[in-house]
């Protein structure tokens, strides 16, 4: 089957039960998406269909219908996307290893909501888990992102 | 009778020290520098100035022996030695190195000596001194127990310095001008002229004599670096999704594999029936490991679904099977035979008491599993000549030498590599991963294998936090405390621990007391006693380890006693608190939340204060009792660590620990029933959540005498704050965790 991934199509032999996810890290090597639960629990793994943010452990491979986007192709460190520069300029990340996820949820809602509020973000974010505890930083982190798209 | 015991093994501990290592003898070769493991690797044209300074044609690389969990290790190592070295943190590559003994952690014996950290006598300075000797011998290379940074302040500074010194030296060797003329910047030695020679040129002819080790260390007044706000060098590809963790790294024809093992940890499997896995799209090989069984295919998914397949049959655990049977266990433990050391016994407690008890309180702490998000992966290749292992171990030592006794390999031939972990909080204490990927990779001899373990096997193979109990009375006179009495009881995780590593660790075990006995209140009659329970389920260090239970029974029961008392608990609490740089925490907490304030109808804000690991920290929390249950509004955090080596990390591990603390006194919990842990998943363990996570104020203090680390003292004083904020509000006290078996939370 075929998928496009981050503007580039791919080719793949796989079930089409296969979760997305293993697809991408195993089949392709794109190991952005992270596993954390393995039953859309935790986030880590969240990567877009077609702009809206998914989470591709309980996604079948053979269910996708649309473009994907993984936070490789979200933005690069030579050019980032606004989500990824703020999560750099609030020094979000301690193990990182949510971050990924976290992201792709972020970049996600702030399509359909240009200035949220404490409020907004904890509803959109909250079923991104992360261990570490960064969430006072992600909570400032999609202010800053959401402030500096809208004045782009 | 309690006290002779004590002092016996009080006494043991220190002679012992001085037995294994020679107290002379040991400090003696504290001060010679171990052989430099880098200096096995290093061609003509560069040089290994220290174990923690490289340098070759490529550029400089420091060392940073400790690992990265996620808690910032490697870039405040980086900064430590580029502060002293004259380099800039963009200029510089930065590697965990190989294990060696010469990265020992001496800040461990802070914790393995019998003084409390607030005693900063000759006695108990000399004692934390042969216990350095100790762990230098055993090659302790360990990242834990907060003492990173504790560790690293001097020796990483120090290994700085000498290599700058040295390579100014090699300058001046070249050139014939007196090094009190050279200076150095950017990496660089800059001569009178101002025309600069880079370290990299210099490398070649500073390796051709021994290091100039006369340094003095620069005063904190003239950091560059170390105290200001600093980009971690990982945050741009943490936050670009190109970081590679262990579980990301690949290899050419690498495979496969995962594992499952009997759920009842270290019981025995009787069969498994693996005839519908076998064929199995992409299944390669199916075989038993250890209690169980390792499935070997061309990918991750693949290897979860075939394991899931093979049906099993079990036997049951070494340990009890429910939990109404490990709190017995737990409440028969307190006794007089039981009673482990590091008893703290005031005034007369017995004799106050004997009139009876202002409060009669039983507190509870269950068992917690780590669960940091990257679940846990080793890979590991095996050839005749080789292996190589990458893991994200925070013993690396260990490691080494278990993988060199599973592969008859010399430890020369056995490599070791430690990527970036994606948290640990203690789980990447235990090695077993790696052995069993080691076994797996021993009948593939020549292929890369990688072991990952399914969330769920994760879960109920985590070696939780100690299960614990606490029992609290004490007296109350003229509105004040008088009496306080503190027994817990708990299985040794050291001992749980380190007999996975087959290591036998004599005498009684600090950890069982650690956030209780050292606590730093003038209460007239004070005792807090220690009982060890036996081995029950295997355990393991969970952030803050010991203090992670007992600053919940300490700082609660402390805390009903002043409300018995009707005094107010920060007052009293200032009021009791000797330790000057410890009070401050608790006088800047009370200012940043504006303790004594009224915070309107359903509010109410508790107060805590745990010193664990020598860094004191005090925590006031406000919640509110809304319809919806219980809203954590706010938390205020002082922490006093000495000195702050980047304040945006500080922050960071504060607000971390905060969280941490909260959340799983929360909602989480490990418990057994029919020797399996209940909890499989995230959605039975959930910890804090982003809807949940309250507004939080740090405070950095700077008035102690010595440099603590950050990344475990935060957590200790969340749970009993909140539950004394809880009771604030809604006049229900609290002593069991989990709390949302007792309240709901929002």
């Amino acid at each position: 089957m075929n998928l496009t991934i981050n503007g580039k199509s791919h080719e793949v032999d796989v079930e089409a039960e296969m979760p997305l996810l293993w697809v991408l890290r195993d089949e392709l090597g794109i190991t952005g998406p992270k596993y954390g639960c393995g039953i859309a629990q935790c986030g880590a793994c969240t990567v877009h269909v077609n702009g809206t943010a998914v989470r591709s452990c309980q996604l079948a491979v053979g269910d996708v219908d649309g473009d994907i986007t993984t936070i490789e192709g979200l933005g690069t460190p030579e050019a980032l996307h606004a989500v990824q520069a703020a999560w750099i300029e609030h020094q979000v990340a301690q193990c990182g290893y949510c971050q990924s996820g976290q992201m792709m949820s972020a970049a996600s809602f702030l399509d359909t909501n240009e200035d949220p509020s404490d409020e907004n973000i904890d509803l959109a974010m909250s079923a991104n888990l992360c261990r570490c505890g960064t969430y006072p930083r992600i909570r400032a982190a999609i202010k800053t992102a959401a402030k500096n798209l809208r004045s782009a | 009778m309690g006290k002779l015991k004590t002092f016996t093994r009080r006494a043991f501990l220190v002679g012992s020290s001085a037995i294994a290592g020679g107290v002379a003898f040991g400090i003696y070769a504290y001060q010679t520098p171990g052989k430099n493991p880098l200096l096995a690797d290093v061609d003509n044209g560069e040089a290994a100035i220290t174990p923690y300074v490289k340098i070759t044609a490529d550029g400089i690389t420091l060392i940073t022996p400790r690992t990265d969990l996620g808690q910032g290790a490697y870039s405040v190592q980086a900064a430590l030695i580029a502060e002293e070295l004259d380099v800039e943190l963009d200029q510089v590559m930065v590697d965990p190195g190989p294990p060696s003994p010469v990265y020992y952690n001496t800040a461990f014996s802070e914790e393995g000596a019998p003084f409390r950290p607030t005693d900063e006598s000759f006695i108990a300075e000399a004692a934390r001194t042969g216990v350095d000797s100790v762990i230098k011998f055993l090659g302790v290379q360990a990242t834990g127990v907060s003492t990173t940074v504790p560790d690293g302040y001097e020796k990483l500074r120090r290994a700085g310095a000498v290599a700058r010194e040295t390579l100014k030296a090699a300058a001046s060797k070249e050139t014939d001008i007196a090094v009190s003329e050279l200076k150095t910047a950017n990496g660089a030695v800059i001569m009178p002229d101002g025309s600069k020679r880079t370290y990299v040129s210099l490398a070649a002819i500073a390796a051709t004599f021994e290091p100039v080790t006369e340094v003095t260390l620069r005063d904190p007044t003239q950091w560059r670096l170390l105290g200001k706000p600093m980009l971690r060098h990982d945050t741009i590809a943490k936050s670009t999704g190109t970081l590679t963790y262990g579980i990301d790294l690949a290899f050419e024809g690498m495979v496969h594999a995962t594992i499952k093992t009997n759920p009842r940890q270290g019981g025995k499997m009787k069969s498994f029936n693996a005839a519908t896995a076998e064929k199995m799209r992409g299944v390669q090989k199916i075989i038993p490991v250890d209690n169980g069984v390792a499935v070997i295919a061309d990918n991750t998914w693949r290897a979860f679904k075939a394991a899931d397949a093979i049906e099993f049959d079990w036997e049951s655990a070494p340990y009890p099977a429910e939990m109404d049977e490990h709190w017995n266990t737990l409440e028969n433990s307190f006794n007089e035979k039981q009673l482990d050391a590091r008893t703290r016994d005031d005034g007369d407690a017995i004799t106050a008491l004997a009139e009876g008890s202002a409060i009669n309180a039983d507190y509870r702490a269950p068992y917690l599993a780590h669960a940091p998000l990257e679940p846990i992966s080793a890979i590991v290749k095996v050839t005749d000549e080789r292996v190589d292992v990458w893991n994200g171990t925070q013993i690396p030592g260990f490691a080494k030498d278990a993988v060199g006794k599973l592969t008859g390999l010399e430890p020369e031939n056995v490599h070791i590599h430690v990527p970036y972990v994606g948290g640990s909080f203690g789980h990447r204490l235990e090695n077993d991963i790696i052995k069993q990927a080691t076994k797996i990779a021993m009948e593939m001899k020549g292929t890369p294998v990688k072991l990952t373990y399914s969330r769920e096997e994760d879960f109920v193979h985590d070696f939780p936090r100690q299960i614990a109990m606490g029992k609290a009375r004490g007296t109350i006179k003229d509105g004040r405390v008088e009496t306080y009495d503190l027994g817990i009881a708990m299985p040794s995780v050291i001992s749980s621990q380190m007999g996975r590593e087959g290591i036998s660790i004599p005498g009684p075990n600090p950890q069982i007391m650690a956030g209780a006995w050292e606590q730093p209140y003038a209460i007239p009659n004070y005792r807090v006693f220690g009982y060890r329970a036996p081995e029950l389920a295997p355990i393991s260090s969970w952030r803050s380890v010991g203090a992670s239970s007992n600053a919940f029974f300490h700082e609660s029961g402390l805390d009903e006693l002043i409300h018995a008392a009707g005094a107010d608990p920060m007052e009293e609490r200032i009021r009791l608190m000797w330790h000057e740089s410890s009070r401050k925490t608790l006088e800047a907490v009370a200012e940043m939340s504006n303790w004594g304030s009224d915070l309107g109808p359903n509010r109410g804000r508790g107060v805590a204060f745990c010193m664990s690991f020598g860094a004191a920290v005090a925590e006031v929390v406000e919640v509110t009792n809304t319809e919806q249950g219980i809203k954590i509004d706010k938390v205020f955090v002082a922490a006093e660590v000495g000195k702050i080596m980047d304040p945006i990390n500080f922050e960071n591990q504060v607000m971390g620990g905060v969280v941490w603390g909260l959340g799983h006194a929360m909602n989480c919990e490990i418990t057994y029933s029919d020797g399996v842990a209940e909890q499989s998943n995230y959605h039975a363990y959930e910890g804090m959540r982003m809807y949940q996570c309250p507004i939080i104020e740090v405070r950095g203090l700077e008035n102690g005498t010595k440099v603590r680390g950050i990344g475990e003292p935060p957590v200790p004083p969340a749970a009993p704050a909140l539950a004394n904020a809880i009771f604030a509000a809604t006049g229900k006290r609290i002593r069991k965790m989990p709390f949302n078996k007792h309240i709901n939370f929002v």
